[in-house]
């Protein structure tokens, strides 16, 4: 794989994370990350629309005039994420009961329609692939930290196991609307750190 | 002329034919997983009728019935639990439109002596972590062996006995509701108001 491919899959993940770099998707982020799994869940239904959608739109681009791009991209999303959801319903039930409605809420993810404008409408197939994949699992690792802070602290427990008793009263807070800021701001303070932003 | 003309009908011509693809590849999908999905379903119901009536042989999702509130207004479906041709206990789908997230669905269990055996959330838009909570153990609990009729079923705000779901009060009193409905339509068909229909 050499070096453009490379970092059009890295980027994603790290450098340029599209939560806590970038800030897309907060809608989302913030709505769905009440514990890990969830999280986690959401990040994987995503990605994977993300991948398609990103695949879908490499191939047909050349066809699609510019004045009509963002209709055609989201009528392309919107297919996508329809299908999955039946296809849910039908082989995962336990999955999409856990999601319900976040789950047509990926086509108004604006990391998914901002990666078809601003990645895979200018390039090929297969790098389109690689930036989705990229992205994808960043979103996912991002949602499952903010989910999995969200949790310990707000429930005392990770991935539905509770490490705290009975009678412990955890920072109900956080699993909350406003926990929600409270803990992305955390994590983005320490990513600002890493990254050296002033 | 021509050219104006073009500009206008390529982005309208490719539009309806990514609207017509996209509808077509839906409508097969559609299609295809409409049979699983009602399986899927009702096997997710009958896994829950099993959860809240006690041990049954025959079963309770053939045997459904439609009964009815005592005014009449909501109609729910009765699945009675029979052990050895005996009625042992019925489960009841009782709903409610005012949970925080608007429609609230339960699995009603009720024992023959008109007590709540326990209950389970079938599907609801509750916040998750929060509201989503009223389908755990602990609050759950409160209900089991709990007799609408002789004791107070609203929560401890609303003068009942009832802890509601710490920080989901709403979705705590959307479940009452919901079992309040169930009760009043067994109570109603334990009465002997059945409705043929």
């Amino acid at each position: 794989m050499n070096s453009v491919s490379m970092s059009n899959l890295t980027r994603g993940i790290f450098k340029e994370n599209p939560t806590f770099v970038m800030l897309l998707g907060m809608c989302p982020t913030l709505g769905v990350s009440t514990s890990a799994l969830n999280g986690l869940g959401m990040g994987l239904a995503t990605a994977f629309v993300l991948i398609m959608s990103n695949i879908g739109i490499s191939a047909v681009k050349r066809l699609i005039p510019d004045i009509v791009r963002i209709p055609s991209f989201i009528v392309i999303i919107a297919s996508f994420v329809t299908v999955i959801e039946m296809l849910m319903q039908a082989y995962m039930p336990s999955l999409y009961q856990a999601l319900g409605i976040y789950i047509p809420l990926i086509v108004v993810n604006c990391i998914i329609l901002g990666r078809a404008e601003a990645f895979a409408s200018k390039n090929s197939i297969w790098q389109s692939f690689l930036d989705a994949v990229g992205m994808g699992v960043g979103f996912t690792f991002a949602l499952t930290t903010l989910g999995a802070i969200r949790e310990i602290l707000g429930n005392g427990s990770i991935f539905g196991w509770s490490f705290v008793g009975e009678e412990a009263h955890p920072m109900l807070l956080f699993i909350m609307p406003p926990g929600a800021f409270l803990a992305l701001a955390g994590i983005i303070i320490v990513v600002n750190k890493i990254r050296g932003v002033k | 002329m021509s050219k104006k003309k073009q500009t206008i009908l390529s982005p309208v011509i490719t539009l309806v034919t990514i609207s017509c693809l996209s509808a077509y590849v839906l409508g097969y999908i559609h299609e295809k997983t409409l049979e699983p999905i009602k399986a899927a379903k009702d096997k997710q119901e009958l896994q829950a009728i099993s959860e809240v009536v006690n041990e049954f042989d025959n079963n309770p999702f053939s045997e459904q019935m439609k009964i009815t509130t005592k005014n009449k207004k909501h109609k729910l479906t009765m699945y009675p639990a029979r052990k050895d041709g005996k009625l042992n206990s019925v489960a009841i789908k009782s709903y409610t439109n005012t949970g925080f997230g608007g429609r609230l669905e339960i699995m009603a269990g009720f024992n023959v002596d008109g007590s709540i055996k326990t209950f389970k959330v079938i599907s609801s838009q509750e916040t998750p972590g929060l509201g989503s909570k009223v389908d755990e153990p602990k609050f759950k609990e409160q209900f089991s062996g709990f007799y609408p009729a002789h004791q107070i079923m609203k929560v401890k705000q609303d003068g009942g006995e009832i802890d509601a779901v710490t920080a989901a009060t709403i979705s705590s009193r959307a479940v009452i509701k919901a079992l309040e409905r169930a009760y009043d339509a067994f109570s109603n068909f334990t009465t002997g108001n059945t409705t043929d229909e």
